[in-house]
């Protein structure tokens, strides 16, 4: 393990960025997000980002090919764009959970070549929680807020920052800054033990502590799909997407054509939500017309359906954006709730 | 068949073909011929019952179903009715035209497992016709595996029904094949059988031991299943195949997820045992 | 008895009599500020369920929109911005007058979770308002708060205190008339250079994310088939396939609801990234004001709005952008 004082993050983060782009928490007019670092920016390290960043790895729209229409004839240009490296620091142990979730779609056969070319280009290094917020729940979904994932993992104690290489990539980006990294010693254990005690101890008074996924076995799937609950628990959703936007997992999308005239038809993919009434809608008709049906949807792929194609693991990770942003006050745990009276 | 090229080409990139003959089936209904750019040869291969994503840039692009039996290796063919925005502009094409082209998607009848040395009946309603005519041609091609094969096909009239030509040509009484053809409504010229099909099907008395693939609006669906039990066949041995949205193909986007399964990727074909296992939202 | 319970015993006299069949107001969400709007079918779910406190911002008319007398008429709990929003769709015929019931219930100001969080209020349990100031109940005991620090902006800005439509009111209200820094925002907007007033949009709007919330939460978006929506129109729904685009849906959102917002404060208080969407609305309402006379849309219910009706004394286009209109 190594170390790094927190007076010397400015050090560090010029290090990363001196051959990668780096992106992490800043704080702009009360709002916390991921940004380009660049000198002097207002850097926080507190607090969860608005945003997962599972969108450096899976943007919110991107192009995936090029025609070019010449009377009856098409060009098609699939030229692969390079991709730059980066790093994006101080993702959260819910988060980079959330990575996995979305490597078990997009780096299965076939593997989606933008996802995977990211992927091998990025690093992530993750930042442990010693104080879990209100709205979190990520140890519902077994996953420890004090250590996490990614390619390296750091604990922030006291006045230093603790760093831990976790895989190969991580070894790498540790081997390219370790100018600016001393050896942790005997400290980086206290320092990790230190987190999680205080972590454990925050948990304990968490609000959803106690709340636990459905186990549903195939069998059970139509008792969980047929609950009552459903129309009282979706009755003020408003069809919008943000829940689906703000989600560490959300990976469904759409693909678009836009016509720029002389430059040709871009086509190009963008996030979609199982919330809009449109997601499955087909010339001639829509297997899912209402809106109880698009939130049971959402709900049933989440807790149900994916983890009984993934060896139980559920495409959620307790990360609360949903708990804070939805602007009914609906979200995932009112949910988990409703299905534990039941499975 | 794996691809180790798939890091380097996705499959969301998709090919060139070319339109290299129209044919107008029915009012609302043409087929495609589709080849490499060049005028011949398939643009991939492909099983019956599999899919392919067809696009006009800037129009859309959408999941339609291979018609043409993969033992035709000089073209591909695709059925299509006019329904939408990229449908009414394929519609207005002529030939010449390229195409995008991406696939194979999806399953597949298993001609080659658990339909072998089986007797098959067919049942199809209007365009519905489009996906088994592969397994049609391709059971015909390798007749001997199979036992009896009885098609029954009907439209809402005659001018809806398509592929008549080659029902008539090559199908009806040609290597022990039957087709039995209804429509929905009297009419003057025709001189065949009157009626919606699930009750033709229950006419035509099948014994229960045949296997059926059947395809066509889901209400005929609902209703030939409907009969099929009544007649004393198992969920085991009746298959479809189903249409959703779709815009990846891989299982990826999300949009024909039902239940634990992607149509796209885990179907379209099902047998009704599969599908009595997922949420009723298709 | 509390207002709640005011409340709760009026809506289940409108219950037992037969005239509505079901309530629209709010209760307890999993955090402890969180109020879910909901729809109440019997006295027992009122009992258990219903709440209504400082933290029920969320207007409900929205989950009227579609609504026929023929599905039987609810009670809607409305406060008095609430009116305004149901009247301008009841003068557009998004519903059936005979499908709702209003009951005009009073109210102080709503807390803003966001500015709640930002304030450092943590294990919040309950909070009161007490004149100026917000009582908050934490896990670490007792903390005030200035109403300012902590309010909705929808609050702070207050337009009246007065019902615009109802079947009956709760109790007598006093109205204070529009609050002084309504326009305040928007004033500050206008004194920007054009290019500063350019970068504050640029930035703010940057921040969207296209999820629709501003949109479907509108009171007065309630256009059966969004033009964002048809698959047909080159304008995606759900992306911003050009950085142009995100900021044009936003404008174009204003420019359809021109006239017809109500200022109900909804878009930015659904708004997950925080973008003040209500200013482009404010801005419109305020130059609507200028050029056409004072007008809140809302105020009854015949429909007709200065932009959707035309009289001799309407101003030209010309002199609109010659007194500043066009900047």
């Amino acid at each position: 393990m190594r170390k790094i004082p927190v007076t010397d993050l400015p050090k560090l983060y010029a290090e990363i960025a001196k051959d990668r782009q780096l992106w992490l928490p800043r704080e702009d007019d009360n709002r916390v997000e991921f940004g380009l670092w660049s000198d002097g920016a207002n850097v926080s390290l507190t607090g969860k980002t608005a945003k997962s960043g599972k969108d450096f790895f899976f943007p919110q729209t991107e192009d995936i090919v090029r025609f070019r229409m010449n009377g009856k004839e098409i060009d098609i240009n699939s030229a692969p764009t390079a991709e730059a490296p980066f790093v994006v620091f101080a993702m959260r142990a819910c988060d980079a959970a959330g990575m996995d979730v979305l490597d078990r779609v997009f780096l299965v056969d076939p593997k989606d070549s933008f996802y995977a070319a990211r992927r091998e280009v990025g690093t992530v290094v993750t930042l442990a929680c010693g104080a879990p917020e209100d709205s979190c729940f990520c140890q519902s979904f077994g996953i420890d807020s004090s250590a996490p994932g990614g390619d390296v993992a750091t604990w922030m104690v006291g006045d230093t920052l603790y760093w831990e290489p976790l895989t190969e990539k991580g070894e790498a980006l540790t081997a390219a800054v370790g100018a600016v990294l001393q050896d942790a010693g005997p400290d980086g254990d206290a320092a990790v033990g230190q987190v999680k005690a205080d972590a454990t101890k925050a948990w304990d008074a968490a609000p959803f502590t106690e709340l636990k996924p459905p186990v549903v076995a195939m069998e059970q799937t139509d008792d969980i799909f047929g609950l009552d609950a459903w129309s009282r628990l979706s009755e003020a959703c408003l069809g919008c997407g943000t829940c689906t936007f703000v989600c560490p997992t959300c990976q469904c999308y759409d693909i678009q054509d836009r016509d720029d005239g002389a430059a040709g038809v871009r086509r190009f993919r963008c996030w979609d939500s199982c919330m809009y009434s449109d997601f499955t809608l087909m010339a001639h008709g829509n297997p899912r017309t209402t809106q109880l049906q698009r939130f049971r949807q959402r709900f049933m792929h989440k807790l149900v359906y994916f983890p009984q194609n993934n060896d139980g693991v559920y495409s959620c990770v307790g990360c609360g954006r949903c708990v804070e942003k939805c602007p009914s006050a609906l979200n995932i745990v009112r949910v988990m709730k409703a299905m534990e009276t039941k499975a | 068949m794996s691809c180790s090229c798939d890091t380097i080409r996705d499959t969301l990139i998709p090919t060139l073909g070319i339109v290299t003959d129209i044919k107008q089936q029915t009012p609302d209904v043409k087929t495609f011929r589709v080849t490499l750019p060049g005028g011949e040869g398939v643009c991939f291969s492909h099983a019956p019952g599999q899919c392919a994503m067809l696009s006009v840039p800037g129009v859309g692009e959408a999941m339609f179903s291979i018609t043409s039996s993969p033992t035709n290796t000089n073209y591909m063919e695709f059925s299509i009715k006019k329904c939408g925005r990229l449908t009414d502009w394929l519609h207005d094409m002529e030939v010449g035209q390229h195409l995008t082209i991406r696939g194979p998607y999806g399953n597949s009848f298993p001609v080659d497992t658990e339909l072998k040395g089986k007797d098959l009946v067919f049942v199809a309603g209007g365009i519905g016709l489009a996906p088994l005519r592969s397994v049609i041609n391709y059971v015909r091609y390798h007749r001997s595996n199979y036992g009896t094969v009885d098609i029954v096909y009907g439209s809402r009239s005659s001018a809806d029904l398509v592929y008549l030509d080659e029902i008539k040509g090559e199908w009806d009484g040609k290597d022990d094949v039957k087709v039995h053809l209804t429509v929905d409504r009297e009419e003057e010229s025709w001189k065949g059988h009157v009626g919606f099909v699930p009750n033709y099907v229950k006419e035509l008395a099948f014994p229960p031991t045949k296997t059926v693939l059947v395809c066509g609006p889901p209400i005929m669906i609902k209703f030939v299943l409907a009969a099929l039990r009544e007649m004393g066949f198992a969920d085991t041995q009746v298959y479809t195949t189903m249409e959703l949205r779709m815009k990846c193909g891989v299982g990826k986007c999300g949009r024909c997820n039902i239940g634990s399964k992607y149509v796209c990727r885990d179907g379209p074909v099902f047998r009704f045992d599969q599908l009595d296992a997922l949420p009723e939202e298709y | 008895m509390g207002m709640r319970e005011k409340i709760i015993d009026r809506a289940k006299a409108l219950l037992a009599d037969g005239t509505v069949v079901g309530v629209w107001g709010w209760k307890r969400g999993e955090m402890p500020g969180d109020r879910v709007p909901a729809f109440f079918e019997t006295a027992e779910e009122l009992d258990n369920d219903f709440v209504y406190d400082c933290f029920c911002a969320a207007n409900v008319s929205r989950y009227l929109n579609g609504r026929k007398a023929a599905d039987g008429r609810v009670l809607a709990l409305l406060k008095p911005c609430d009116t305004y929003s149901l009247n301008q769709m009841l003068g557009e015929n998004r519903l059936e007058r005979e499908a709702v019931y209003v009951l005009g219930i009073p109210t102080g100001d709503m807390l803003d979770p966001e500015k709640v969080r930002r304030a450092g209020i943590c294990g919040l349990k309950d909070a009161k308002q007490r004149g100026a100031e917000f009582v908050f109940d934490t896990a670490d005991g007792e903390k005030v708060l200035p109403r300012d620090a902590v309010a909705l902006e929808k609050c702070i800005a207050c337009k009246s205190n007065t019902h615009r439509i109802q079947d009956e009111l709760l109790v007598d209200i006093k109205d204070q008339g529009e609050s002084p820094v309504r326009f305040k925002q928007v004033e500050e907007l206008e004194a920007m250079a054009p290019a500063e007033r350019f970068a504050f949009w640029q930035k703010e709007l940057s921040r969207c994310i296209r999820c629709n919330a501003c949109r479907n939460i509108c009171p007065v978006c309630s256009c059966v088939k969004c033009v964002f929506d048809n698959p047909a129109n080159p304008v995606s729904g759900k992306a911003n396939s050009e950085t142009f685009e995100e900021k044009m849906f936003h404008i174009i959102r204003a420019f359809h609801v021109a006239g017809r917002c109500t200022d109900c404060g909804e878009c930015s208080r659904a708004c997950p990234q925080g973008i003040p969407l209500h200013l482009l609305n404010r801005k419109f309402i305020k130059d609507i004001n200028r050029a056409y006379g004072p007008f809140a849309a809302g105020t009854d219910d015949f429909g007709m709005t200065p932009l959707t009706e035309f009289t001799e004394t309407d101003p030209e286009p010309s002199e609109v952008v010659a007194s500043g209109g066009g900047q």
